[in-house]
């Protein structure tokens, strides 16, 4: 998967007729955001032209590096061999498992959660809840999501063994919300907005850490990634004044519109 | 090129007024020809890096559909949409011949009318309409029964009900075809309704009929969005109609948007595959029509 990701090239372009160009390159999941971003930021800075590339996280972890690109994209924290480059968290990206609202139980350790998506559990009955087989929803590959899944329990996408296969949250949250008998994650800022409107979910905490966009932003909640622009240590002036751009609270509808907790925090060593 | 079409009239003027209409008419028929070669030859163009590095034959025999390992097996996915696509077909044909006859020798005229319009409002609903429906009705409801009730039998109820409508009008024409000569002479023979019905106007309904079951079976092959929302997903070759099962069109709806490079190249090839079968489809029914052309001479 990463030597597809490093290799893999979508650019999306803009005509070039301004007199300075930022490149940022790098992780699908931050690219449609920072898209958006740098729509806004060109509208107001008319003489400065953002250009979006995707590729995953190393390509533009490696490219902040290089200088190919002015600001990479990552969707994972920099390694120790990494730290000679700056993060700058922009956003982060929690996901939650969520239940349907008839379904007794209120907490799963990660083991517990891991051998029912594993298919080592597949009755309620084993875990304190009602004699029923569980109807395990997974996401499909390729999902940033089902990235942050599987990272965070160490599987693997060919372990694990679902009964039913969604494409984006809502329709998880649809999935959950019409099976009692479902367990499914979807990303927090859905789950949030369908608990709002009434859908009959839950919310899971993970490792004792109750979901919600607070302790995402905080960084408290375990099951949550950041989302980053990756420069050198001394980022060019247009660089920075973007990074802090997408910083400020001027963003912070588009970031919530794309189902992530801002965070309005400095940048990160 | 253009003097193939050729104005009957003798007067200049409509001659030109036919030139020119004819030019454009056959222009623009050439432009969406050409546009359909051009998608097929961009599909192929696109599939070619996959299929330099798996054999064709190797991507249509396996059924393990892993592209974060490199392994792409489209066999369960396959199986899973002419599954689909044949359970469909079983439960609207029935429904569809049956609406036709009801139309045309049974009902009366207020009440064929109205189940005409009923039937082209349902042609009408859009596809995600259905899914949706499926995703918080039906599914849970077979989910009471067998779990997890997203599944291949929820993907074919769904699709029957959004073909039901092509299958039934299409008859319904085609029934209405039938001379009325037939029914006189199988009248006159005093044959009873269904005896008429059975033994002169649907064998001579038979090619019409049919040309709706393709057109049905094509559009339950192509559909994406409610197959996508109520079928489950799973890439596995069903064992029973409670199984989730994955579709080739709902494969390319979730993944495209994330894949690259040779998954990227698989999910073209499936395309193509896709592509390829629909063509399979519409060669079936030109060869049936020609078959009852020659038959009946008309």
């Amino acid at each position: 998967m990463l030597r597809g990701t490093l290799t893999g090239l979508l650019v999306s372009c803009t005509p070039s007729n301004t007199s300075e160009t930022l490149v940022l390159t790098g992780s699908s999941t931050v690219a449609p955001l920072v898209s958006e971003i740098g729509q806004r930021y060109e509208s107001q800075q008319s003489d400065i032209q953002v250009d979006v590339q995707t590729g995953g996280s190393s390509r533009g972890i490696a490219d902040a590096r290089s200088g190919v690109a002015d600001i990479g994209m990552a969707s994972r924290d920099l390694t120790a061999d990494e730290q000679d480059l700056t993060a700058h968290i922009i956003a982060r990206d929690g996901i939650t498992v969520i239940l349907h609202d008839a379904n007794p139980i209120t907490s799963l350790t990660d083991a517990e959660i891991m051998d029912i998506y594993t298919g080592e559990i597949d009755n309620w009955q084993e875990v304190g809840g009602e004699d029923t087989s569980i109807v395990v929803v997974n996401k499909a590959d390729g999902r940033a999501t089902l990235d942050v899944f599987l990272n965070y329990f160490d599987l693997d996408s060919g372990e694990i063994d679902a009964d039913i296969v969604i494409g984006d949250n809502t329709q998880g949250l649809k999935t959950v919300a019409g099976n009692p008998q479902a367990i499914g994650y979807i990303s927090i800022g859905t789950a949030q907005a369908g608990v709002e409107q009434g859908e009959p979910i839950r919310l899971l905490p993970i490792q004792g850490v109750a979901a919600s966009a607070e302790n995402v932003a905080n960084g408290t909640f375990p099951l949550a990634r950041s989302l980053s622009l990756i420069t050198s240590d001394n980022p060019s002036d247009a660089a920075q004044a973007f990074i802090d751009f997408a910083q400020s609270d001027a963003v912070h509808d588009l970031i919530e519109a794309q189902n992530f907790v801002p965070v309005n925090q400095r940048s990160r060593d | 090129m253009f003097r193939l079409i050729k104005g009957h009239g003798t007067d200049p003027f409509s001659w030109n007024i036919d030139t020119l209409i004819g030019a454009t008419v056959q222009t623009l028929a050439i432009i969406s020809g050409l546009v359909l070669l051009g998608m097929i030859l961009f599909l192929i163009q696109e599939s070619l890096p996959l299929l330099n590095q798996i054999s064709l034959w190797q991507f249509l025999s396996h059924s393990r559909w892993q592209p974060l390992d490199g392994e792409y097996g489209v066999l369960a996915l396959l199986i899973g949409s002419l599954l689909v696509t044949l359970i469909s077909v079983l439960v609207s044909v029935p429904l569809g011949i049956a609406s036709a006859l009801f139309c045309h020798d049974y009902a009366p005229s207020w009440l064929a009318n109205l189940h005409r319009r009923i039937l082209q409002l349902l042609a009408g609903i859009p596809s995600v309409v259905f899914g949706f429906w499926g995703l918080v009705t039906l599914v849970p409801l077979i989910n009471q029964w067998q779990p997890p009730g997203a599944s291949l039998l929820a993907g074919s109820l769904i699709l029957a009900l959004m073909i039901l409508p092509t299958i039934a009008l299409v008859a319904d024409s085609a029934v209405g075809q039938v001379p009325l000569s037939y029914r006189h002479t199988a009248a006159s023979l005093g044959l009873g309704r269904w005896a008429t019905l059975r033994g002169a106007v649907l064998p001579s309904a038979k090619s019409g009929i049919l040309m709706g079951i393709v057109l049905g079976a094509g559009r339950a092959m192509g559909e994406t969005m409610a197959v996508l929302m109520v079928s489950g997903n799973v890439v596995q070759i069903p064992q029973s109609v409670f199984d989730s099962m994955r579709t080739l069109t709902a494969n390319i709806a979730l993944e495209m948007a994330y894949a690259t490079h040779t998954h990227r190249g698989a999910l073209f090839v499936t395309g193509l595959l896709l592509t390829l079968m629909i063509a399979g489809f519409m060669i079936i029914l030109a060869i049936a029509r020609h078959r009852e052309v020659l038959r009946h001479g008309r």
